[in-house]
């Protein structure tokens, strides 16, 4: 491997690892923080006939995961292009 | 129609086209019988995805829990989820790329050792046993209280149905079975809580319903609050365990499920790396529509199920036996519900505390008594009401009925009740083939191919792969027929054992291309040790609860066994020389997508 490819390449990785910090923070905030550590706190502010807190352990957090897998795929196909090594 | 006639139809419906799709879809290759050639696109590999990872326990159990636990089923909802963010980030692109069959695969090339291997073989093997006993056990219940055939009958009719199925056409046959699953498993579920969540609230969708406002001015939330406090049962919105437990129950589950071998597999059957990473989007949008709806169906479920029994009249609290519905009896009879009067008035009543010495009925045979209930041999003596509560508990409700019955209790259309009895089914099968096609392969390739006999030819090994197919069928068959009395134990051991060893050392297998063999194997053993021993001494050899290391229960202690097993790998891995440079090689090109071909053998 070519020098240029490997600094391409090591380049690429801390990308990828600053993306996965990002959206894996806010999972964690999501589920940990905001779904178990606070809960009765969120539970005293209603949200559409729901106690927040309750919500987003019960539905809020799901429908998080869900947009940001799609939103990490977004960002490491853009990724994979900028760099060059997409499919 | 009557409702036998049409459930034999709805299930026998769903075994033909079940069948159907097998004879279509027979496996020619080891590559096709174990990741389906490599070529199933996204979608259909999510839906696929989604069948194998919503089994009995998520179709049948997962509400009652809900519903009987409130708030803290959240552990559930969110830690059977959330794993899919990790999946999805850590392991499952990075996996295609590695581009072999099986689990055991990557740690064994990874970390250059026969003994990491065979570990992952044996977690492998155990995780995966110990899953499809509970799936076949389910077959057996719907077949029990729908078809009327006795449990045994029912869990041999599911064998058969995997065996044709799993053993002709491997992962290909499977995984297009499982999309037709997935159809009739998420029809299964929505259709009844459409209907509950319009009952009860006007509100199309169940995730909106239950927030709703109803005609007594208070919500859905408020009113199961107060019914629940009633009752001397705790809030419905509040939780009830310890935070810190909760916190490491959903850890861990998360971990679990992202280290599960019959899920992570499913992300080597996509022509691409690209393509792992929308399968597991795909997948989580297939089974959030199914887990979003479960807080639903708890929800108007308990509410039903209080009302019901108890009457909204709160002057006249209870109904006569007499005067119960049906679906009470035909459960009753199926012995998953168990009514005894207590005060004497021919009255059912329902509230906190357990009903029976020990907690379930034993039921005395056919035996009836004074109303025409089936007697119990474990009756209380002069019962006083748990605290808080109104009057002494007189019902025994087991959670798993939740899901089955409600329907009935509903009072919705008979083609319903018939649709979720294969709904039922097939959330059971479409799991039990999917873990049957792990086992066969972590025989066939992972102990016979790459450890004892790497000589034997590809017909060979598909051939071994069929017949460890069968003998696993014929092992989950006899968990089915004679359950173990533990069987929610060892579904929790299943995500212990991945969460605290083939979560971390995957990961560490990506991610730290300095990890090496003496690091991988020590953080396994610690990790596998301390889980499996936590666990058997609180479980199994009567571990007072006072002793629980900071009041981890069991459940949640898999993701101190994770942690532990980081801090050893990383610890001995700085202590020992670096793993070779072929080694370090592999990790640089898993980490880049180009190049992945399709999944390939040694």
């Amino acid at each position: 491997m070519s020098t240029s490819s490997q600094d391409n390449a090591s380049a690429y990785w801390a990308e990828n690892l600053r993306i996965i910090m990002t959206y894996l923070s806010i999972w964690f905030v999501v589920s940990f923080v905001g779904g178990i550590l606070f809960v009765d706190q969120l539970n005293a502010i209603p949200f559409f006939g729901f106690p927040l807190g309750f919500w987003i352990d019960q539905q809020g957090a799901i429908f998080i995961y869900v947009a940001l897998i799609w939103m990490y795929a977004y960002s490491m196909n853009k990724l994979d292009e900028k760099y060059d090594v997409h499919e | 129609m009557s409702l036998d006639l049409l459930t034999y139809l709805f299930i026998g419906g769903s075994f033909a086209l079940y069948i159907g799709i097998a004879i279509w879809a027979r496996a020619g290759s080891t590559k096709e019988f174990y990741v389906a050639g490599g070529g199933v696109p996204p979608i259909a590999n999510g839906m696929a995805t989604a069948a194998d990872w919503m089994s009995a326990a998520s179709f049948i159990s997962l509400a009652g829990l809900v519903s009987f636990i409130g708030r803290d089923g959240a552990a559930y909802l969110m830690g059977w989820t959330g794993g899919y963010v990790l999946l999805a980030m850590l392991l499952a692109p990075y996996l295609r790329k590695f581009g072999k069959f099986t689990v055991p695969d990557f740690v064994g090339d990874r970390y250059y050792s026969t003994f990491a291997r065979i570990v992952a073989v044996v977690c492998t093997i155990v995780i995966s046993f110990t899953y499809v006993a509970g799936q076949m056990r389910g077959v057996g219940i719907v077949f029990s209280r729908y078809l009327h055939v006795d449990i045994n009958t029912g869990v041999i009719v599911g064998m058969a149905i995997v065996f044709f199925y799993a053993v002709l056409g491997g992962m290909k046959g499977i995984t297009y079975t499982q999309v037709a699953q997935y159809c009739v498993l998420i029809l299964a579920f929505m259709v009844p809580a459409i209907f509950m969540s319009m009952q009860i609230t006007g509100h199309f969708l169940p995730q909106l319903g239950l927030g709703a406002t109803l005609d007594s001015g208070m919500s859905v939330l408020a009113t199961l609050d107060k019914l629940s406090v009633d009752l001397g049962f705790a809030e419905y919105t509040a939780g009830k365990k310890s935070t810190i437990d909760i916190f490491c129950l959903t850890a861990a589950l998360m971990a679990g499920t992202a280290g599960l071998p019959h899920v992570i597999v499913r992300f080597f059957t996509v022509p691409r790396v690209k393509d792992a990473r929308t399968s597991a989007g795909w997948a989580l949008i297939f089974i959030a529509i199914l887990y979003t709806t479960v807080p639903g169906v708890a929800g108007f479920g308990r509410v039903n199920l209080i009302q019901t029994i108890n009457g909204t009249d709160e002057a006249n609290v209870g109904t006569e036996y007499a005067k119960m519905p049906g679906w009470f009896k035909n459960w009753e009879n199926a012995g998953l519900l168990g009514w005894h009067d207590y005060n004497g008035d021919g009255k059912v009543q329902y509230s906190a505390g357990a009903a029976f010495a020990g907690g379930k009925p034993a039921f005395d045979g056919d035996a009836r008594g004074a109303y025409g209930e089936r007697a119990v041999t474990n009756a209380l003596t002069n019962p006083a009401p748990a605290a808080g509560a109104p009057f002494a508990n007189e019902v025994y409700v087991d959670r798993d009925i939740m899901v089955l019955a409600n329907p009935e209790i509903a009072q919705l259309p008979n083609w319903v009740i018939a649709l979720v009895a294969a709904g039922a089914v097939a959330a059971a099968l479409s799991t039990a083939a999917g873990l049957l096609l792990v086992i066969s392969t972590a025989i066939a390739h992972d102990l016979m191919k790459t450890c004892i006999n790497p000589d034997i030819t590809e017909k060979q090994e598909l051939m071994y792969a069929r017949i460890a197919a069968i003998v696993a069928i014929c092992i989950a068959g006899y968990f089915g027929i004679n359950p173990p009395g533990f069987v929610a134990q060892v579904v929790a051991l299943a995500f212990g054992l991945a969460s605290s060893s083939v979560f971390p050392v995957i990961v560490m297998g990506i991610f730290n291309s300095r990890m090496n063999k003496e690091g991988a194997i020590a953080g396994m053993i610690v990790g596998l040790g301390s889980t499996m021993a936590y666990m058997i001494y609180f479980t199994f050899m009567g571990g007072s609860k006072d002793d629980l290391f900071l009041g981890i229960s069991t459940g949640g202690f898999g993701f101190v066994g994770m942690i532990l097993n980081f801090i050893v790998a990383y610890v001995v891995s700085m202590m020992t020389p670096p793993p070779p440079a072929e080694i370090q090689e592999i990790v640089e090109n898993i980490r880049v997508p180009r190049g992945a071909g399709v999944a390939h053998a040694h």
